[in-house]
């Protein structure tokens, strides 16, 4: 086991260099450079970016040095506002991170019910429908989901606040988020699920007389439980860059409505910092993932 | 005569797929005594297992009985609800499956899976409960019991894995233990240590035991009586040594044909031609007609009935009236000679 | 004797009354006729046969059929293009904006009523006054190409490599895994849009004037995009299919009677996991497109004028109060296309599966 997280830690550092490096690289091809003269909002700006990222120097020191700013928590200058990167990532993140959690909790929690439940009723309507609903919802792009959802049930029907700073209103943005990851894992658990049922254990457990409702939850779940497992760590990953669909729909201050935001502005820098921050929690996801799949899975030998 | 421990009456299973209605067994009968062994002997497909399941009514969907009923000791658990029959599953009557690799939970430990078949149907509480499942590894030869409580199946060979089972059949001491080819997945040294292991319980413990195996040579000082099955009929019954040395229906000839012996000097072992039948679509006649080397006109059109040889011994196959009928004619013509 | 002699049948032999006629031998043609026998199937037709038994699949191959038809015929003789403004006996007609569906602008009524025939705007126009329901089609075709060509490279790629890597093994696999492992590790949709972002600005000038400056760098990063990053998936899975099937002893036997590598892979691994890798294929197309609409959604999308169903709904959102129908036109065909694709690789799943038959 312990070789195993060494060898997937390093897996996971050397995905991150990577990732950096590729980043770095690819924006240092922009034709004129990231820092370019005419991008820079005013002269003051570009002065103190020269100083700080040495940009005389060879492109394999400029990185180096950067490389060491982030191990710093040093991401740089905002071209379009001048503000540290770091901040506006710490600021934004936090809300980022509230709108996401609750839809990755939520879509697991109800993922797994929808799930054991389409399993269990194989074949007959709540099968049919959760099995029915679930494709759609995987088949709608999630911004033309979001704007239905605001459309109909805040707009309209007004059955929810619209989401703002004053009355920030958490509803419909994480159903919306939630919804593609939900369909995802139902779809998953209830093909894990009747994969597990179809077992020879569980016929064992019911030859010794345990009932139903033990075999369903304590034999069968804790098994079908684990392929859900290996899907949390690109759930995560959806999740962050679905985040930046929901909230540019929902005008939701977060990390997500920055990305988009600095894509439309070539903020560089803030694109930059911003993909690299959201690869590392990407790889750090499906690290943990990983493990806890491991943990979780007796059968898997440790090599 | 006191009514046996276990009688199954017209047995009819079947299962509902795509292409129709597999009639997996087709109105079987027999009975069990306390403390006797029945083999069922018969090819892949030939209804063994199904009747076992039957037994159990741990049918998987889309299998149901369709008829017939299961007495045990007077009472048809064919009509048990769901409660009645949990209880009766693993305390009167306990089975081991073929493959022990995969009939244990992957993520329980070991202790665990025996301990819950014991809470299940004693009053044990968790304390006396792992002192029985130690007790019972112990019993069925396990060694370092008190570790392999703590492992999960894994971390078990086959052989260990099947004794875990029949331990774990065997901890509330069932009336009835049924033996779904305990055999088959292992290789043939385990095999020969699991079977003997399954005698000396079987003599310590008193249980009835209902072997199911394709293998003849498997059982044959083992059982009491031998059913012989094909396409979901008993083709055969009797003592094992009546099956075995005075065979009375083509297929179980057939079968005899087929395992190694050592006391005759067949140069090579003879196959049974063809495939069994398809079961969605049963023909008129014997089942085993078309594969049968000796097939008369009425074997085709006419279903034999099971038909007394001796006391001991009961087969149904048309050969056996032909040959009382040929008798009968010689007789006559030296008669009338 | 164990069972009860006297609750079974007992009868004497001696007892039955049989013609004897019946104690004939029978023939082997009689016994022949007597079996009926399973029809045999092949993989193929069993899998066929379960396929058209499932509505769903047969529906959704139905509908993608239907919708290509109309996307490839419709646009040769509509009377309106994609990109121009309306125009009415030859002038731009400025009045048509933001029609609704089977609406006609001021100008064209005018125009009807001299007696011109003019043909109704099925979806309505948009806010520059082109038919909206070319426009969608159009989109749908963009949208279906992008798929379609994104899925063909993740398969050519994929299957070449994954092929090499499984059949060689040993070393060459190892190196060759490792490389699938980063790249599988790194996040796809990130990357995505970091390629669009630098590939628009290294391609905007390198490309002008080429046939590819239609297509649009966007496009062009998209395809890059896929050909660099997301054949891995395919890749591993053919190598996994490659590694069961190459131990398979007609794989052997092939091996040991001097076939060559080559030969091995075309004639007798491929065909063998060509169901599994077509199902992949299928399921790929309907992420694809999803990636080119949360591209548009982020203005990574298709060069305008050019339309797809994922920059379509993406403007729409704007105006989705007042004009509500914008956005769903194409919003109903993005869903139809992925719904059905989506369904037809379930179904496939289900029907050619080897690891779902019994």
């Amino acid at each position: 086991m312990l070789k195993y997280t060494v060898k997937r830690v390093l897996l996971a550092a050397v995905t991150v260099f990577i990732i950096a490096a590729i980043t770095f690289f690819a924006m240092n091809a922009i034709p004129g450079g990231p820092f370019d003269k005419e991008k820079a909002p005013d002269p003051a700006v570009q002065a103190v970016l020269e100083a700080r990222f040495n940009l005389d120097k060879p492109v394999a020191q400029q990185f180096i040095i950067y490389l060491g700013n982030l191990l710093h928590g040093d991401f740089g200058i905002s071209l379009k506002t001048g503000r540290e990167i770091s901040q506006i990532i710490r600021e934004k993140f936090a809300v980022s991170a509230k709108l996401g959690g609750m839809a990755a909790g939520f879509a697991i929690l109800l993922g797994l019910i929808l799930g054991s439940i389409a399993a269990l009723c194989r074949n007959r309507w709540p099968d049919r429908v959760i099995i029915f609903l679930t494709t759609l919802f995987v088949s709608v792009p999630s911004f033309v989901l979001a704007t239905i959802l605001l459309l109909v049930f805040a707009l309209t029907l007004k059955w929810v606040g619209v989401f703002s700073t004053t009355n920030p209103n958490y509803v419909l943005p994480v159903i919306s988020l939630m919804l593609y990851p939900m369909s995802y894992i139902t779809r998953l658990t209830k093909s894990s699920m009747l994969d597990v049922l179809g077992q020879d254990y569980i016929r064992t457990a019911r030859a010794k007389g345990v009932r139903e409702g033990f075999v369903i939850f304590k034999h069968a779940l804790r098994n079908a439980l684990i392929p859900v497992i290996t899907y949390v760590g690109p759930m995560i990953a959806g999740i962050l860059t679905g985040s930046m669909v929901i909230e540019t729909v929902f005008t939701i201050g977060g990390l997500g409505t920055e990305f988009v935001r600095s894509i439309n502005n070539q903020d560089y820098p803030m694109i930059m910092a911003t993909t690299i921050f959201l690869a590392v929690l990407m790889v750090i996801a499906t690290l943990i993932s990983d493990l806890v799949y491991k943990l979780v899975d007796p059968k898997i030998t440790f090599d | 005569m006191s009514t046996p421990l276990l009688q199954v009456k017209d047995l009819c299973t079947s299962f509902n797929v795509d292409s129709g209605e597999v009639r997996a067994v087709n109105g079987i009968s027999f009975n069990l005594e306390k403390g006797k062994v029945l083999g069922i002997v018969g090819e892949s497909g030939s209804g063994k297992s199904v009747t076992a399941y039957s037994i159990m009514r741990i049918l998987v969907e889309p299998g149901r009985i369709t008829g017939g009923q299961i007495l045990f000791n007077g009472e048809d658990i064919v009509r048990y609800s769901k409660k009645q029959m949990r209880e009766f599953r693993g305390k009167r009557v306990s089975i081991i499956f073929q493959d022990p690799m995969t009939s244990l939970n992957p993520v329980y430990t070991i202790g665990n899976q025996l301990r819950e078949a014991i809470l299940l149907h004693t009053d044990r509480n968790r304390e006396q409960a792992n002192a029985r499942a130690l007790e019972m590894l112990q019993l069925v030869g396990v060694n370092e019991p008190e570790k392999r409580l703590k492992q999960y199946p894994y971390e078990l060979s086959g052989g260990m894995r099947q004794r875990v089972m029949i331990a774990m059949a065997l901890a509330c001491e069932p009336d009835i233990l049924i033996a779904d080819e305990p055999t088959t997945a292992l290789d043939v040294t385990i095999q020969a240590q699991i079977l003997e292991l399954m005698q000396e319980l079987q003599k310590k413990m008193g249980m009835a035991i209902i072997m199911i195996t394709h293998d003849l040579g498997v059982i044959a000082d083992m059982c009491d009586e031998i059913i012989v099955m094909y396409a979901g009929r008993i083709c055969e019954r009797g003592t094992a040594d009546e099956i075995f040395y005075n065979p009375r229906h083509e297929y179980t000839k057939g079968l005899m044909r087929s395992i190694p012996r050592l006391d005759t000097n067949h140069a090579r072992l003879i196959p049974i031609a063809g495939s069994p039948v398809d079961l969605t679509n049963m023909p008129k006649g014997c089942a085993f007609a078309s594969r049968c080397d000796r097939c008369m006109k009425i074997c085709l059109t006419e279903l034999p009935e099971e038909l007394d040889i001796n006391d001991d011994h009961k087969a149904a196959c048309w050969m056996n009236v032909k040959q009382v009928y040929d008798e009968a004619a010689a007789k006559k013509e030296a008669e009338s000679k | 004797m164990t069972y009860n002699a006297d609750k079974l049948p007992k009868k004497n032999l001696l007892s039955l009354q049989i013609d004897p006629r019946k104690f004939e031998w029978a023939s082997d043609e009689e016994k022949a006729q007597h079996e009926t026998m399973r029809e045999s199937t092949t993989f193929f037709r069993d899998g066929m046969r379960k396929l058209r038994r499932n509505p769903l699949a047969v529906a959704s191959l139905i509908v993608l059929v239907c919708l290509v038809l109309t996307i490839v015929i419709v646009p040769m003789f509509y009377p309106y293009s994609y990109e121009q403004m309306i125009s009415v006996n030859g002038k731009r007609d400025k009045t048509a904006k933001n029609l609704a569906p089977f609406q006609y602008s001021k100008n064209e009524m005018k125009a009807i009523e001299d007696g011109a025939k003019i043909f109704p705007h099925i979806f309505g126009t948009d806010e520059l006054c082109r038919d909206y329901f070319i426009r969608v089609l159009y989109g749908a075709r963009v949208s279906l190409a992008v798929g379609l060509f994104a899925s063909l490279i993740v398969l050519v790629i994929g299957l070449l490599y994954g092929s090499i890597s499984g059949y060689f093994g040993g070393k060459v696999d190892m190196v060759m895994m490792r490389i699938v492992d980063i790249i599988y590790s790194l996040p796809d949709t990130l990357m995505v849009i970091l390629l669009s972002v630098v590939l628009n600005q290294v391609l905007g000038t390198t490309l002008q004037g080429t046939v590819l400056a239609k297509v649009g760098t966007n496009m062009i990063s998209l395809f890059v995009v896929f050909g660099v990053l997301y054949w891995v998936g395919m890749a591993r899975l053919v190598r996994g299919q490659i590694l069961s099937i190459k131990t398979n002893e007609y794989v052997l036997a092939a091996r040991a009677m001097g076939a060559k590598p080559g030969r091995i892979i075309r004639r007798h691994i491929l065909p063998n996991c060509m169901s599994v890798i077509f199902i992949s294929v299928a399921l790929q197309i309907p992420s694809a497109i999803f990636t080119e609409s949360f591209l548009s959604f982020i203005g990574l999308g298709v060069q305008a004028p050019m339309p797809s169903l994922g920059s379509l709904a993406n403007a729409a959102r704007g105006g989705m109060q007042s004009y509500p129908y914008k956005m769903v036109f194409p919003a109903v065909i993005i869903c139809l296309i992925v719904l059905s694709f989506n369904l037809l690789g379930d179904g496939l799943r289900d029907a050619f599966d080897p690891k779902l038959r019994r």
